[in-house]
């Protein structure tokens, strides 16, 4: 039928790809059920706490997933002020980097 | 000015999600700042699609809920920086949607973005209303065949009635556009798939393109990349065309397969 085309691609099958990507996310979404459903509830405590130190606003927070390989990362940005009195503009600061169920 | 585009069909498993993905990729890559949301609450799929499902952290209902913030949620994409993917809940829902918490991010996302692409669930319920309900333009995806174009023309009845536009009953209707996918040149040549032609007849709107039956489609979707960023294909093209027209593009209609099947029979069709 369809020998057009299709016939020369010797590259890694796309589906290989589609498997490993489904066994990673399945993986996840099974083993520790919901997965991001506590994460609202992590930034209001990570919110919390700075506020007992520094005044930060609540949308001052930024809290990003990310994966390579095999390893999760949770990256939170907390925007704090220079100086509390003046309002100057926040700096960006990378306040943390944490390993976060890295899951194969 | 910006635009609210929802992706519907009535029927599943058409290409709306496919068909959105590569919508917003192509609006991004000429130019836009584009956004695509998925509103097929609890059945999670376009951040399959578009290749970010490790990224995401918060959805639209937890924005809904007051739980994020809108830029928080928003994943931006790594292969262009001005597309931007709102990821729906895996674990709630439809009723998780609100008329007013979509309208409230959609309002939001007017004021940063160009377009806004609505990925909605199939089927008449809540999930496909609201996706529709603030939309100026829609998407109407269809296959070339009996039950998709029924369920296609009762979708343009509720976009002609049960939206904001309809309701404020403006002059200015929801535009909507045509989207024939997997269509089948060589069937469609020899009567066994109704052609474009018949399927405007029945349906009466503007065409914004036909997508052939691909099999670039599945190998995108196996590696998460929009199928008009990946290798180039049949469907990347047209769909780089229909994105064209959507922006504006005067682009004349090739339709593969209305002149071609011919030749296509002439050459292949006693073999197949
Ligand atoms: N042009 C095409 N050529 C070949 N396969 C296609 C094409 N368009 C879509 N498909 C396939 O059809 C299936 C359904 O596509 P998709 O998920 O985009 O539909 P949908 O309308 O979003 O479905 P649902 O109603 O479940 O949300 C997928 O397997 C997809 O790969
Ligand atoms: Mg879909």
């Amino acid at each position: 039928m369809n020998l057009f085309g299709f016939t020369f691609n010797r590259k890694p099958k796309s589906s290989a790809q589609a498997k490993e990507r489904l066994q990673i996310l399945l993986a996840h979404e099974r083993g520790s059920g919901p997965s991001a459903d506590f994460l609202p509830l992590l930034q209001r405590d990570i919110v919390e706490a700075i506020k007992r130190y520094v005044q930060v606003s609540d949308d001052a927070v930024g809290i990003r997933m990310d994966s390579i390989g095999d390893v999760s990362s949770l990256e939170i940005n907390i925007e704090l002020p220079v100086d509390q009195k003046t309002e100057a503009k926040p700096v960006e600061k990378k306040a943390g980097e944490k390993k976060a169920a890295a899951k194969g | 000015m910006s635009k609210v585009i929802v992706v519907t069909s009535g029927k599943g498993g058409v290409g709306k999600t496919t068909s959105s993905a590569a919508i917003s990729a192509g609006l991004a890559s000429r130019g836009h700042r584009t956004v695509v949301i998925d509103f097929d609450v609890g059945l999670r799929n376009l951040d399959m699609i578009m290749g970010c499902e490790r990224r995401v952290v918060f959805d639209f209902i937890n924005v809904i809920q007051g739980d994020a913030k809108l830029n928080q949620a928003l994943i931006r994409d790594r292969r262009l920086d001005n597309l931007y993917v709102l990821p729906t809940s895996q674990t709630r829902d439809k009723d998780a949607l609100t008329q007013e918490g979509v309208e409230k991010v959609l309002n939001e996302l007017r004021e940063e973005f160009d377009y806004i692409i609505c990925d909605s669930p199939a089927g008449i319920e809540r999930g496909a209303q609201l996706a529709m309900y603030y939309a100026d333009e829609a998407v109407v995806v269809t296959n070339p065949e009996v039950s998709s174009v029924r369920d296609s023309d009762r979708m343009l009845g509720l976009l002609s009635s049960k939206t904001a536009r309809a309701e404020r009953g403006e002059e200015d209707q929801i535009k909507s556009h045509l989207l024939l996918t997997r269509f089948d040149p060589k069937r469609s040549g020899d009567g066994e798939m109704m052609s474009v032609e018949d399927v405007l007849e029945i349906l009466a709107i503007p065409l914004l393109g036909v997508i052939p039956e691909s099999p670039a489609v599945l190998r995108a979707s196996n590696v998460g990349v929009p199928v008009i960023l990946n290798e180039k294909s049949r469907a990347a093209t047209a769909y780089e065309e229909a994105v064209a027209r959507l922006d504006g593009e005067d682009l004349p209609m090739k339709i593969e397969g209305e002149k071609v099947p011919g030749l296509m029979s002439r050459l292949f069709g006693r073999s197949a």
